[in-house]
């Protein structure tokens, strides 16, 4: 069964093991999310659950999405999110899911868009290495040669300046460090893409660490 | 922040003796050595607290054989078993980064008195 939740980015702090080392962890507030759908290969095509996540307003939910939930039998929520899942046998229409589905020491994948960043140069944006600031030298951040002369164009694929972040990122392999389902907490070590109070997507970690 | 402070609380230690920049300490500091353990005991001069809540260090110097040294500690570390305030010293600031460049009598701290 693929575990999966969703979550709200709380911020980071830091915890220590029983060795009394620190480990920075960013803190979650994960679930408690409820399955709204379930869909299989017959209908569907594919196997995935859609879990949704923190509550709604009756009259902030359109119709078709009212439908959706009077289906599932369940009040409306905000954020909806579809997971692919091998068998979808472990999940029921409604069913909760909490925090309580990973253990510690599980890893996990998050997935959440990343902070923009805005119109990011070369340096911040690809990491490329910049000239001299003084001495003289008039090449700061510039992102140097565009290629040769000959084809007489620059290639696609060219690492240019341009709009940096507010995409979706994963960061694989995230060690839980503690799963709380009563505070609805959930510690995963490192950090994790996107702003405090952003929706964070967990799966459990393609990896299988 | 309700949830990081929740998360914090735990690592919290309580009975710390209050102290702050300009009091002279000694921290008694877990060691271990392979698969003996044992309690060192580092002393200086505090010359800055940083941060807050479960992230908080302070930073002690202290000079030996002519050495600055300078070591950062997390206040609330399972690894410090003790934190003794030797000497409450009056101080005008709360980062005593001067005490760096100067040596000798130019670095003593006058003793607070109550």
């Amino acid at each position: 069964m693929t575990k999966a939740i969703l979550a709200k980015k709380i911020g980071m702090t830091q915890v220590y093991d029983e060795q009394g080392r620190v480990i920075p962890v960013t803190v979650l507030e994960a679930g408690p999310c409820r399955v709204v759908q379930v869909k299989n290969d017959q209908i569907d095509g594919y196997s995935s659950i859609q879990i949704g996540f923190i509550k709604n307003k009756e009259q902030r939910v359109n119709r078709p999405l009212k439908g959706h939930f009077q289906k599932a039998g369940l009040k409306p929520l905000r954020y909806l999110r579809e997971f692919k899942v091998n068998d979808t046998a472990g999940y029921k229409v409604g069913q909760e899911i909490k925090a309580d589905c990973f253990t510690a020491g599980d890893y996990v994948d998050v997935s959440a868009i990343a902070r923009g960043k805005g119109f990011a140069g070369s340096v911040k944006k690809m990491g490329f290495s910049r000239g001299p600031k003084t001495h003289g030298s008039h090449y700061h951040r510039g992102p140097g040669s565009l290629g040769a002369v000959a084809p007489a164009r620059v290639f696609k694929g060219r690492r240019l300046p341009g709009r940096m972040g507010g995409w979706r990122r994963t960061v694989q392999s995230l060690r839980v460090v503690e799963a709380d389902a009563a505070k609805n907490l959930l510690l995963v070590r490192g950090s994790v893409p996107g702003p405090r109070g952003g929706l964070v997507e967990i799966k459990e970690s393609v990896k299988g660490r | 922040m309700d949830l990081i402070k929740e998360v914090e609380k735990r690592s919290l230690k309580e009975g710390l003796p209050h102290f702050g920049p300009g009091d002279t300490v000694k921290v008694h500091v877990k060691v271990v050595e392979g698969a003996r353990e044992r309690v060192q005991v580092y002393e200086g001069v505090v010359i800055g607290r940083q941060g807050s809540g479960a992230r908080e260090t302070f930073t002690v110097r202290r000079v030996t054989f002519g050495i600055g040294v300078e070591r950062i500690f997390p206040v609330h570390s399972p690894s410090i078993n003790k934190i003794e305030v030797v000497k409450r010293g009056r101080v005008r600031r709360a980062k005593l980064y001067y005490l760096r460049e100067r040596t000798g009598k130019a670095a003593r701290i006058k003793e607070r008195r109550y």
